[in-house]
């Protein structure tokens, strides 16, 4: 599907969801996420919240804000995707603003990667040829949900995709890096888990006392790195 | 002011309306699970109806109030005392100093709202009171209340109400309920509505679901028959919300609740409506529940008469109470 066509429906009586597909695909996702920058940039009044997705974006609005204010008898729903269809329109054919590109630094070593040897025997592959291919790669957030600050970011290489954990996790530690089938990423705080887990990065992903609390953002382009043991602790 | 926690409760936590424009980042909205009890406790205390609120679950806590205060409880019946003397919900009790407050049994609903004249003197994170459990931010030190907290609230106006012998006074104008307690949850059918089988719509349509116990602030969790799709499709993640009726792998629905994650990769139903999700909040594990379908334009109208009843109720309070403190709120 051309990432030009979408659909807008209702997602309850006070949301609705802009969907370009059913599918992971870059280009679509960059749309999903130029589109999410400008509309999030215009703080349109009565719109609580804008969601970027794989393929999808989620526009949380105030009901009764927008029907107050006209005297038009439309729905909330009805009035908001009007205004929404001709910007998407035009967002979808503009160009795309550019995405920041951030390092991370991660420390591969077997103490921060409890399951980096399981993955290693499974796909017959060396320790050290994962780190190469996950450090290879540029990654793209192509949304951030499950906890505050987790970007799922991909594709990784297919030699070391791997499924789930059959038996997630009770305890997975803030800065522990994943991959789960063709997506990598990055525990902000911790939590229960079911991703495989191959190292940890030192950088703060999440921080409640910043004004901006989370690192990472839908549409940023992330490359990692390797570190020895002692630059972690020093980091 | 300042409240003391002598006893904690089960999980007493400071909310409000909820925390909005964050959810891209993956930090939900969080807010009272009633949303309309919630704002009616303020709306009876004349208070901006988004004003943060206790969410007070059963067991409750045992809370002092150091300072003279008029106080209001709405949402469920857990048959509150002032100094072991039983006072109303849905209507504003003046207390005089070194009160206790206690709640002696769960009569009805799942959680109820304290509200008091003054707001809590604390600081918001994001924009909003709410607490966010699982970031360990926002209401009180980003966690519940437990024994020995102090919350302080701002004098923002000085006024005087009761007389000193008095243990308390219930003030003149109260709340009819009206949030229904009938086993009827109304929404408007989800975006994979379509993928049920006929035999699971003609289910989802007539028989009633139980809420189990694993259900909580995120989601509750439902049994009842298992229902199926016409073709297993993996559906890729997208932006949920409170009040989305998820069909999990194995047949069976989960609707997403205040502290739902931001998104979702489940089929969605189903909505349940904004103007319902009050009363689906005061449900407890066990309780049936039996979904009826409504057209959106329904949905809305509902939404919006709830909000200008309270609009109404907070302004004819507010104008009551100035007169009976000699104070502008």
């Amino acid at each position: 599907m051309y990432a030009n066509e979408f659909t807008i429906s209702p997602l309850g009586d006070s949301a609705l969801i802009i969907d370009f597909a059913n599918v992971i695909d870059e280009g679509i996702n960059k749309k999903v996420s130029g589109i999410f920058h400008k509309l999030k940039a215009l703080s349109l009044p009565c719109i609580r919240d804008i969601v970027p997705a794989y393929s999808s974006l989620v526009v949380h609005f105030d009901v009764f804000a927008i029907t107050r204010k006209t005297l038009i008898n439309k729905t909330a729903f009805e009035i908001v995707s009007e205004q929404l269809k001709q910007m998407i329109k035009d967002y979808a054919e503009t160009a795309l603003p550019r995405s920041r590109f951030i390092k991370i630094p991660v420390c591969y070593s077997e103490k921060y990667a409890p399951d980096i040897i399981e993955i290693a025997e499974k796909k017959k592959i060396a320790v050290a040829e994962i780190i190469r291919l996950h450090t290879e790669k540029k990654y793209r957030v192509y949304m951030i949900g499950f906890l505050p600050g987790f970007a799922y970011m991909g594709e990784t290489d297919e030699k070391i995709s791997m499924p789930r954990k059959a038996e997630p996790r009770l305890r997975v530690e803030a800065g522990s890096v994943g991959i789960a089938g063709m997506q990598t990423g990055i525990y902000p705080l911790d939590s229960p888990g079911g991703w495989q887990i191959i190292g940890k990065t030192p950088v703060i992903l999440f921080n409640k006392e910043k004004d901006e609390p989370v690192l990472l953002q839908p549409g940023d382009e992330i490359e990692f790195y390797s570190i020895t043991e002692s630059e972690f602790t020093n980091y | 002011m300042s409240l003391q926690i002598i006893k904690s409760g089960l999980s007493d936590t400071l909310q409000d309306q909820g925390r909005y424009g964050y959810q891209h980042l993956g930090i939900n909205p969080g807010g009272a699970m009633d949303r309309y009890s919630a704002r009616l406790a303020n709306a009876l205390l004349g208070k901006d109806i988004n004003s943060p609120v206790i969410e007070i679950h059963f067991p409750s806590p045992v809370i002092l109030f150091n300072k003279e205060s008029i106080i209001c409880i709405t949402g469920a019946d857990f048959s509150p005392t002032i100094n072991q003397k039983k006072i109303r919900i849905n209507q504003l009790t003046a207390i005089n100093e070194k009160s206790v407050l206690q709640f002696e049994k769960n009569l009805s609903g799942a959680r109820c709202y304290l509200a008091c004249l003054h707001d809590p003197d604390i600081d918001k994170w994001l924009n909003s009171y709410s607490t966010n459990l699982i970031a360990a931010a926002g209401g009180f030190n980003g966690r519940a209340l437990k024994k020995g907290d102090i919350l302080n609230f701002k004098n923002t106006f000085e006024y005087k109400y009761l007389q000193h012998e008095k243990d308390f006074s219930v003030l003149p104008w109260k709340a009819i309920p009206s949030i229904k307690s009938t086993k009827e949850i109304r929404f408007i059918k989800g975006n994979e509505w379509d993928w049920l089988t006929g035999d699971s719509i003609n289910i989802f349509e007539e028989k009633s679901y139980m809420i189990l116990n694993n259900s909580n602030r995120m989601g509750y969790r439902l049994k009842g028959n298992s229902l199926k799709v016409n073709e297993e499709v993996q559906l890729i993640s997208s932006g949920v919300t409170f009040g989305t009726i998820q069909l999990l792998p194995d047949g069976q629905l989960i609707v997403l609740m205040a502290d739902h994650q931001t998104t979702g990769g489940y089929p969605r139903i189903g909505h349940v409506i904004s103007a319902d999700l009050p009363s689906l909040a005061q449900r407890n594990p066990g309780d049936e529940i039996k979904f009826s379908a409504v057209e959106h334009v329904v949905a809305e109208q509902e939404l919006i008469e709830q909000h200008m009843h309270l609009l109404q109720l907070q302004t004819a309070s507010k104008f009551k109470l100035e007169k009976l403190l000699n104070v502008t709120l």
